[in-house]
């Protein structure tokens, strides 16, 4: 039975690449202290601190809070992309990852090459993969612009492509962040219909987002982050009156 | 499958992650034995970086097997005429080196942006780590072989016959490409961390070409010779050069770079074990 459990949950990221100085301005800008420096003088953002929750099959759980909250933070987590600094998660069931639709996508493959990498990544096999490519390819509604580089796709035809790819898997526990910009408005139905779809047969829901509409409509419960920790938890409308 | 419905996917493994008990050499076992089965997703990922690099190109990868032949042609003749060296012994000697450099110094170029270049799909799928490592291994071993029909041209030419103890050479390869493999995940996992590595490791490659016997014969070094045997980039490339060339290395050469083997690998898998839950941070 899909489900996530987490138990004090914390993920903490260095900064590796930050120059001393640009740090200043961010720690003088930043309004809750975030940014600190670890045992070994590493500066270190809290980026999630302390998350305790449940979620159980049947659950549609939205993510809400400003930027920076740690949304994205914490559906990377559940994808298993960081593995926490402290406390602990399960995750179970099948998980599918809707956080950046082109991460993965090389422009100098064609569509279809892109298509069936990405079968590959998901852990298909070649043949299904391919299988997936005819279908991803109908979908997006490229045609015979499927067997060209993407390097010569207009935005939308990208658009279109990596969100057919992402898309076409039917996951158990899915983890989604706000990215609706997809290419024309005949494929916008499209493509709404095909999000409805894959959230209405997931078993778990998790979606992040700034949209309040979207939320009402889609999630039962919210659960609002705020500096990387918990605010808020609860049925949808008891949670948004609170913002 | 109808066309509608979307595709069912074999599940990955369920996310279980306590930072308690964080099991670290399980889990980088776990890497390497699910990177290896799916092997076929590796081999997919170097086929397209290849035909990526040479789109559009006509030779293809071909270009690498010309243009390494143009240089040995141009670099035998030299080193004849310069030097006044016996090309008949001296040139096959440098086809095999300079090919098996090659394939080294390229290697460890790439593996210092194994990972980094995997950045966008480090950080939005969970996959082995070890796909990104074999992925460079199979690259290079693919232009590598593009530059092997050289020395058998080479061989054929000066009619070189290196005899059975040629298939010495087999072991040789595996003692290389292992040695490569814990390379690879070693550098690519520091150079991500540390971005200033992947300069320093260019350099000191470069250093090792100068002072390993590559372009210059190992007997040059007369009664010191022996001590080569601590030169850990002789000994690696000895144990399959030696053998193509007909000339078996010694025993102890083979033990040198099979505890080099040893070393590396296990310097390599206690640094994975160690960092492998922070290499998403790192990218």
């Amino acid at each position: 039975m899909p489900h996530i459990l987490a138990e004090r949950l914390s993920i903490a990221f260095p900064l590796y690449h930050v120059g001393a100085r640009s740090l200043k301005k961010r720690l003088m800008a930043s309004t809750i202290p975030r940014l600190r420096t670890d045992s070994s003088n590493r500066v270190v953002v809290a980026a999630l601190n302390d998350l305790s929750f449940e979620v159980r099959s049947g659950e549609r759980v939205a993510l809400v809070g400003h930027n920076g909250a740690g949304k994205t933070t914490l559906l990377r987590t559940l994808a298993g992309v960081y593995e926490p600094v402290g406390g602990r998660l399960d995750v179970e069931g099948r998980i599918g990852s809707l956080i950046d639709p082109s991460a993965g996508m090389d422009i100098d493959a064609t569509g279809r090459e892109n298509i069936v990498l990405r079968g590959l990544f998901r852990g298909l096999d070649q043949k299904q993969s391919e299988a997936m490519a005819d279908e991803a390819g109908a979908f997006s509604g490229l045609g015979e612009f499927l067997d060209v580089p993407m390097r010569t796709y207009s935005a939308g035809m990208q658009v279109r492509l990596s969100f057919a790819i992402a898309t076409l898997m039917q996951p158990e526990v899915l983890l989604m962040d706000e990215w609706f910009s997809a290419g024309d408005a005949d494929f916008m139905a499209k493509a709404q219909q095909r999000l409805e779809e894959l959230v209405r047969n997931a078993e778990i829901l998790v979606l992040a987002s700034h949209s309040m509409a979207i939320v009402r409509a889609w999630c039962t419960r919210a659960i609002r982050l705020e500096g990387g920790r918990v605010v808020d938890d609860g049925p949808v409308e008891q949670v948004l009156a609170g913002m | 499958m109808s066309a509608s419905t979307p595709v069912a996917v074999q599940s990955p493994p369920a996310v279980t992650s306590d930072a308690s008990a964080p099991r670290r050499i399980g889990r980088a076992l776990d890497d390497l034995s699910l990177g290896f089965s799916r092997w076929r997703l590796p081999v997919a990922l170097a086929q397209l970086d290849i035909r990526n690099r040479y789109r559009g190109s006509v030779l293809g990868p071909m270009w690498l097997t010309l243009s390494t032949a143009v240089t040995f042609t141009a670099l035998g003749f030299l080193y004849a005429t310069l030097f006044h060296m016996d090309l008949h012994d001296y040139l096959p000697f440098l086809v095999v080196s300079l090919i098996l450099w090659n394939v080294f110094s390229q290697l460890i170029g790439e593996a210092c942006t194994s990972l980094t270049v995997a950045e966008g799909i480090i950080r939005q799928l969970p996959l082995p780590f070890t796909v990104h490592a074999l992925r460079c291994l199979m690259r290079n071993a693919v232009i590598a072989a593009h530059n092997l029909p050289l020395i058998l041209v080479v061989f054929l030419i000066f009619s070189i016959n290196p005899g059975p103890g040629v298939l010495l050479a087999i072991p040789g390869m595996m003692l290389f490409i292992l040695n490569g493999f814990a390379v690879v995940m070693f550098l690519g996992m520091l150079c991500a961390r540390f971005r200033d590595i992947g300069p320093i490791v260019a350099t000191v490659t470069q250093l090792a070409f100068f002072v390993s016997p590559v372009i210059w014969k190992p007997e040059l070094l007369h009664e010191r010779q022996v001590w080569l045997v601590l030169n850990p980039v002789y000994d690696v490339m000895e144990v399959v050069r030696g053998p193509l060339l007909g000339q078996p290395p010694s025993l102890l050469i083979w033990a040198a770079a099979a505890g080099i083997t040893v070393l590396v690998c296990g310097l390599s898998f206690a640094f994975f074990v160690r960092f492998r839950g922070r290499i998403a941070f790192w990218v």
